[in-house]
């Protein structure tokens, strides 16, 4: 149960973060920069097969494993997706599979990006936490 | 000559009750309009009126609300017929939309006409609704499907396309305008060359029939489909136009209701047209309001609006060419009051988020145009899209919101 309660605490910072901004452009512009900030992929791993494909831009989402947690790196071929992707590993990354299948993730509606950014399909997001949760299912043995 | 009144661009703009609203505590700034345009007062009024006032099944009743309902729903018909210059009635086929039009002649048609070896031409240019409905027929009946070539700014490559007719050419089927890109394409030369060797001609008219002078009888097109959302009417409606020996030499589409003249479980016989394409109970609400989204562009005169759009169009053109990094593709004259564009590492979607924030509706993506994309070499782009209530005041507010979102990405 301790990791639950990791995840919702980061979940808790980070929605305490973006509740600093008042307007929408330090939002964004705080996404933005996470964006940019996030480690690059290996190359190795930018190839179809981690590549999570949205309607109008492309998540690639890597897993690794070790001693009972799951590891995550990933990109985006657009700026503020990634900067989602970052908010993904930030929250997920070095959870154990259990703890990341059962997460609600409910953070995303609760730090005031628009609805359509948290929700719809367009971005991909759904599709990212998906994959995670699944890569994360198979690592721990669970499906 | 009767006296046109001048046009006066906040006047349309009451007309759009949406145009009132607030996105993102801004003033709502619509240039998605070749995605979907926003509807008049009016035809909210007639959609209305019609479940308050005159809701019947038609056709078949004899009572008053049927007959009302009936003859409402034929006028829109007739309203129709003269908005694209049919020769008659007959000839229009109410249906769910564009795609819904392609894939009636491409299911119906095809099936009758297309044998192994026959070839269907469409162009680099086309939305995805004018491609798979050929995949699927082509695959079924071992025709093939060619595909015009065009240049870097999406002008079909009409020498290829002279190349590639032949005997075996049964059906040519083509964008009208690009929604992609807005460019226009020469469909008079294409009618022409394509009956010289006697292939059939659709267009797809869902960019063209709000912006250009539609005579499908002068045009000489076999076939012609559009939908109503995108000229002011609801959506989930729009019309197929059949030259009237084609349709009626074609299979019926779907049976049922409507489409028959006798039922009997040993043989059954078809109305006649249009009904033999209408099976079942349609949209009559809605097939009923796009007489009145015809008559709010006759009222405004659709020169008047085309002048306007085009007027934003050279507007938004000469301010997007002085943001560094931006590209218009499909920069040509003959276009419709669209652009497409594209930043110099900017993704397109990060811009529509960014626009959206400041209230500003375009589209960004590939335009259901997959393969136009492709021979582009682009993932997308974004376009905006206008229309007679967009003003020169809500460009200026895009160019302000684009700089704004570059400095913000870069």
């Amino acid at each position: 149960m301790a990791d639950i309660k990791q995840i919702k605490e980061i979940e808790q910072t980070l929605i305490e973060d973006f509740s600093l901004f008042d307007e929408w452009e330090e939002k964004y512009e705080y996404l933005i920069d996470l964006g940019k900030k996030l480690s690059p992929l290996s190359a190795e791993f930018k190839t179809e097969d981690y590549k999570i494909k949205g309607c109008q831009s492309s998540v690639w989402i890597h897993s690794s494993y070790r001693e009972g947690r799951v590891y995550f790196e990933g990109d985006s071929d657009a700026i503020i997706v990634k900067g989602l992707v970052s908010l993904m590993i930030m929250v997920l990354s070095g959870q154990q599979p259990k703890d990341i299948v059962e997460a609600p993730l409910d953070f995303i509606n609760q730090i005031g990006l628009s609805s359509h950014l948290a929700q719809t399909r367009s971005n991909g997001l759904r599709a990212m936490i998906k994959q995670m949760k699944m890569d994360a299912g198979a690592w721990g043995h669970l499906v | 000559m009767t006296e046109k009144k001048p046009f006066d661009v906040e006047k349309i703009r009451q007309q759009f009750p949406i145009l009132q609203r607030k996105v993102k505590g801004k003033d709502l700034v619509y240039f998605d309009n070749a995605a979907t345009s926003q509807k008049p007062q009016a035809v909210i009024d007639t959609i209305n009126s019609y479940y308050t006032q005159c809701n019947a099944n038609i056709h078949r009743g004899l009572h008053t609300l049927a007959d009302e309902a009936t003859a409402k729903y034929e006028e829109s018909r007739v309203s129709v017929k003269e908005f694209i210059g049919a020769a008659t009635h007959q000839e229009i086929i109410f249906t769910k939309g564009t795609t819904d039009g392609i894939n009636i002649v491409a299911s119906s048609w095809g099936r009758a006409n297309l044998n192994a070896g026959d070839e269907v031409i469409i162009s680099t240019l086309e939305h995805h609704s004018n491609i798979v409905p050929w995949q699927m027929i082509a695959a079924e009946r071992g025709a093939i499907l060619k595909v015009i070539p065009i240049d870097d700014e999406g002008v079909i490559d009409i020498e290829a396309f002279k190349k590639m007719l032949s005997e075996k050419t049964k059906m040519v089927s083509i964008i009208h305008v690009s929604n992609a890109l807005g460019v226009i394409n020469p469909v008079e030369e294409i009618i022409k060359l394509s009956h010289e060797k006697n292939a059939l001609v659709m267009l797809d008219g869902a960019q063209s029939a709000v912006h250009l002078d539609i005579d499908v009888t002068q045009l000489d097109c076999d076939f012609f489909v559009f939908s109503a959302h995108k000229i002011y009417g609801p959506t989930g409606v729009g019309v197929l136009y059949g030259k009237k020996h084609l349709l009626e030499a074609m299979p019926p589409y779907q049976g049922g209701g409507e489409m028959i003249k006798e039922v009997s479980f040993e043989k059954t016989t078809y109305n006649e047209l249009p009904f033999k394409f209408e099976a079942g109970t349609p949209n009559i609400g809605d097939v009923i309001a796009i007489k009145t989204a015809i008559d709010f562009i006759k009222e405004e005169g659709k020169e008047a609006m085309r002048q306007h759009e085009d007027h934003l169009l050279m507007y938004a053109t000469e301010k997007l060419r002085t943001i560094e990094g931006l590209k218009i593709i499909g920069d040509v004259l003959n276009k419709v009051s669209l652009i497409s564009f594209v930043i110099d590492g900017v993704h397109p979607q990060d811009l529509a988020i960014l626009l959206d924030n400041q209230g500003i509706a375009v589209r960004t993506g590939h335009h259901c145009a997959q393969p136009l994309m492709k021979r582009l070499g682009i993932v997308g782009t974004t376009r905006a899209s206008f229309a007679a209530y967009n003003t020169i005041e809500e460009i200026d507010k895009l160019v302000v919101a684009l700089n704004k979102a570059i400095k913000m990405l870069k």
